[in-house]
């Protein structure tokens, strides 16, 4: 059975709280109080929610954000991958409130800051979470997760109505394509180490469910869930899946310029022995899709620098063509080695930028979330917070500002 | 004439280039003089934008034996001269080019980084690239890539004031297009696309074999793997080398203390031990108290003739081979090593104790 996928695409060019939620005139309207009740209703362990919105150029701050999710609505309750998924474009869900694991980040809607999160470019729908007393961090991810994606759910399904704005067919396995093309297969390491390391795929923990391959469309229609509390400036959030780049690239160009074979999606476990397993397993996968050429994109850094090597090792030695995305950690000066492992055979690496670059980000109007919690950020320091309202950050607390999946410009380079 | 204008420059030469004589006047302290000397007065007619207001001369030896005394005495002169107000003072440094003149070249950056660190002035100097002040001072001051010799004088001029204006605009430099020296620092920027259309671009030049740049060179660490065993020790010719700095008294070859540009081969024939009165360390790298002291601590003869005495090796090479190992690059000490290798092979030596520091 051949499957098929649409995205119809309702474009939002505006975000207001008010007394109903829809969507009119690209003006998205949201009862923020009727959400609150409803979000708290079935989720005892959160005390209290507050839903706000912020828009590109505002003098606002986000801080400590935990997720973002693109809101999207199936009415046909297909699988992920096929039948009808509505999109409010241009619209994100996000998710903060106090620190869970003291990796979340920041997000600022005008300034220098903005220029590096792509989540400034979009009508934000923050959904202030606080937990309530006595809840395990771990569940406290869970409940903040849970309520981000019940909220941009509910959101999509009730403004996503009508006639779209665009509706597009989603070609892949019954797209005819030219067997003389370039076979391309891409390698999607997510990271997976443990309670609030870890990333959901079709429902199940990464830990467990991977490696496996998977059909591009399942995974750029939501079938990755982001649980990761890591360091904001590379953890892939849940949009970045939904909006997969490596992912929409390959499928645009699939029957013109290459062949998209497969995705083969991989964990990144935290023991040695483990993390040997897991590469040999998305290493064999890989080879059976019999690919020219491969792409690979990571998610973290540090130990899975290791797991990345292995990868483009295991690929080249088997003629593999590869170009793995990551990003650096050369230090605040730019001095240091940038990656945490090395092989001869990586040798077409694309850089999105070193993280640890520090950035000046000047005083905002407005702040959603707990301003104090940033000097525990990673990429936050004692001295971050100033009176002024001024921070001082690394990249690193961005959220998505060197994202691996190359869903940004920045880029790095020695000079 | 306009000294804080943005066409100003002071420009630093040795006294060979800024006409005061040769080697016979390498002792000299730093000097100010007026106006453009020689390269200057070239770099005045190919850089029309560029006024050389000064010209401050120091005497290669005295510069290069003594580089902080001698930047602070440059920092001195110019205060002297043009005062401590910044503002009445040019923005602009250009220092040699250097070519691949070491002492001139260790002159030219330490006078770079010192007026831009103590009197916040921007400054350029150009050398070729294996000249030993690169490895010393890329890191802290903007390095034009330049010919070997004075072929490139002209180029390496031109060059200078274009990426001085450039870098006095506040606008980056980029290796990869104003030929600079890359720093060994990365810096972050926004390309002009995605990182993940960057990948594919760059896998597809991969896959059709079109050349690319990697956006990070991996460090690429080259394993030797170790050579068998040698069977029969009792017959085997053995010789000593070292990067520890152990030479002769005196130190002949005039090996340098940190990045060496060469290595010494010397006889040990019918001695039984070094003395502090016959060897000593010339390493800047490490307190050499104890290795001058006794030097078969560093380069152990004295235990390889006790091995060879007791017949448990079959005889020591006549000759060992030194250098400094101390900040010395990878590709210098890769030509030592096959250029030593070599002449072990050569006269049959099996084995080679190889001490470091």
């Amino acid at each position: 059975v051949q499957k098929t996928l649409t995205f119809e695409r309702y474009r939002v060019r505006g975000v207001k709280l008010g007394g109903r939620t829809e969507l009119a005139d690209g003006v998205l309207t949201l009862d923020g109080h009727g959400l609150e009740r409803e979000l708290m209703a079935n989720e005892p362990r959160i005390e209290r929610v507050v839903v706000q919105t912020a828009v590109p150029g505002e003098s606002t701050r986000i801080v400590c954000t935990k997720d973002v999710i693109e809101p999207r609505a199936k009415p046909g309750g297909a699988e992920p991958g096929q039948g009808v998924s509505r999109v409010l474009d241009g619209a994100a869900v996000v998710t903060c409130g106090p620190i869970v694991g003291f990796q979340e980040g920041v997000i600022d809607m005008s300034g220098r800051g903005a220029d590096y999160t792509p989540f400034s470019k979009l009508n934000l729908i923050v959904i202030e979470a606080t937990p309530a007393p006595g809840v395990a961090p771990h569940e406290h991810e869970e409940a903040v997760r849970r309520l981000g994606l019940e909220a941009a759910k509910t959101i999509a399904e009730r403004a996503a109505r009508g006639a779209p704005d665009s509706a597009d067919a989603i070609r892949w396995e019954d797209n005819p394509v030219d067997a003389r093309l370039p076979r391309i297969a891409y390698v999607d390491m997510l990271l997976s180490q443990g309670l609030l390391h870890d990333t959901y795929v079709a429902g199940r923990n990464a830990r467990d469910a991977l490696p496996a391959t998977f059909d591009p469309r399942a995974i750029v229609d939501g079938a990755f869930v982001s649980g990761n509390c890591v360091s904001a400036c590379d953890k892939t959030t849940t949009y970045h899946h939904q909006k997969n780049p490596i992912i929409t690239e390959l499928l645009g160009g699939h029957g013109s310029r290459w062949q998209l074979v497969g995705v083969v999606a991989t964990n990144i476990p935290t023991r040695l022995g483990e993390k040997q397993r897991s590469a040999e397993k998305a290493i064999e996968l890989t080879k059976s899709l019999r690919p020219d050429g491969v792409i690979v994109s990571k998610e973290g850094f540090g130990n899975p620098d290791a797991d990345l090597m292995m990868i483009v090792r295991g690929l080249e030695a088997a003629g593999i063509k590869t170009v793995a995305i990551t990003d650096e950690f050369a230090g605040p000066d730019g001095g240091s080695q940038s990656l945490a492992d090395t092989t001869p055979e990586a040798d077409a690496l694309i850089s999105v930028g070193n993280a640890n670059e520090r950035i000046e980000l000047g005083p905002m109007a407005k702040v959603i979330g707990p301003l104090p919690d940033v000097a525990r950020l990673a990429g936050g320091y004692a001295a971050s917070l100033h009176e002024d309202g001024r921070l001082s950050l690394e990249l690193q607390a961005i959220v998505g500002s060197t994202n691996q999946l190359g869903f940004g410009y920045l880029s790095c380079r020695e000079v | 004439m306009s000294v804080s204008g943005s066409r100003a420059v002071i420009h630093y030469l040795n006294q060979f280039f800024a006409g005061l004589g040769g080697e016979e006047q390498a002792g000299q302290r730093p000097r100010w003089l007026d106006g453009p000397r020689g390269p200057g007065q070239l770099l005045e007619r190919i850089a029309p934008d560029i006024e050389v207001i000064a010209t401050i001369a120091g005497g290669d030896n005295y510069m290069a034996e003594n580089l902080a005394e001698a930047a602070d005495a440059v920092v001195a002169l110019i205060e002297q001269h043009l005062g401590s107000d910044r503002a009445g003072r040019p923005a602009l440094l250009l220092a040699g080019p250097a070519f691949n003149a070491g002492r001139y070249g260790m002159a030219c950056a330490a006078v770079c980084r010192a007026v831009e660190e103590r009197l916040g002035m921007i400054a350029v100097t150009a050398m070729y690239p294996e000249n030993p002040a690169v490895e010393n001072f890329r890191r802290d001051v903007t390095i034009l890539r330049a010919g070997e010799n004075v072929l490139g004088m002209e180029d390496a001029l031109r060059g200078m004031a274009r990426i001085g204006k450039k870098r006095l605009a506040r606008e980056p430099v980029d290796p990869s297009v104003d030929g600079t020296i890359t720093r060994g620092v990365r810096q972050n920027y926004f390309a002009p696309a995605s990182g993940a259309l960057r990948a594919i671009d760059m896998l597809m030049c991969k896959l059709a074999g079109e050349a690319f740049v990697t956006e990070y060179a991996l460090p690429v660490f080259d394993r030797v793997p170790p050579a068998p065993a040698v069977a029969d020790m009792r017959h085997a010719t053995i010789a000593l080398v070292t990067s520890g700095g152990i030479v002769p008294r005196g130190n002949p070859d005039r090996i340098e203390s940190a990045s060496a540009s060469k290595c010494g081969a010397y006889s040990i024939k019918g001695l039984d031990r070094l003395t502090p009165e016959s060897h000593q360390s010339v390493h800047g790298g490490y307190d050499p108290t104890y290795a001058n002291a006794d030097p078969n601590r560093v380069l152990p003869l004295d235990a390889l003739r006790a091995l060879e005495k007791a017949g448990r090796i079959g005889h020591l090479h006549d000759t060992y081979y030194a250098t400094v190992g101390n900040a010395t690059s990878v590709r210098r000490a890769v030509r030592f090593g096959e250029e030593i290798a070599a002449e072990l092979v050569n006269v049959g030596v099996q084995a080679v104790v190889f001490t470091s520091t």
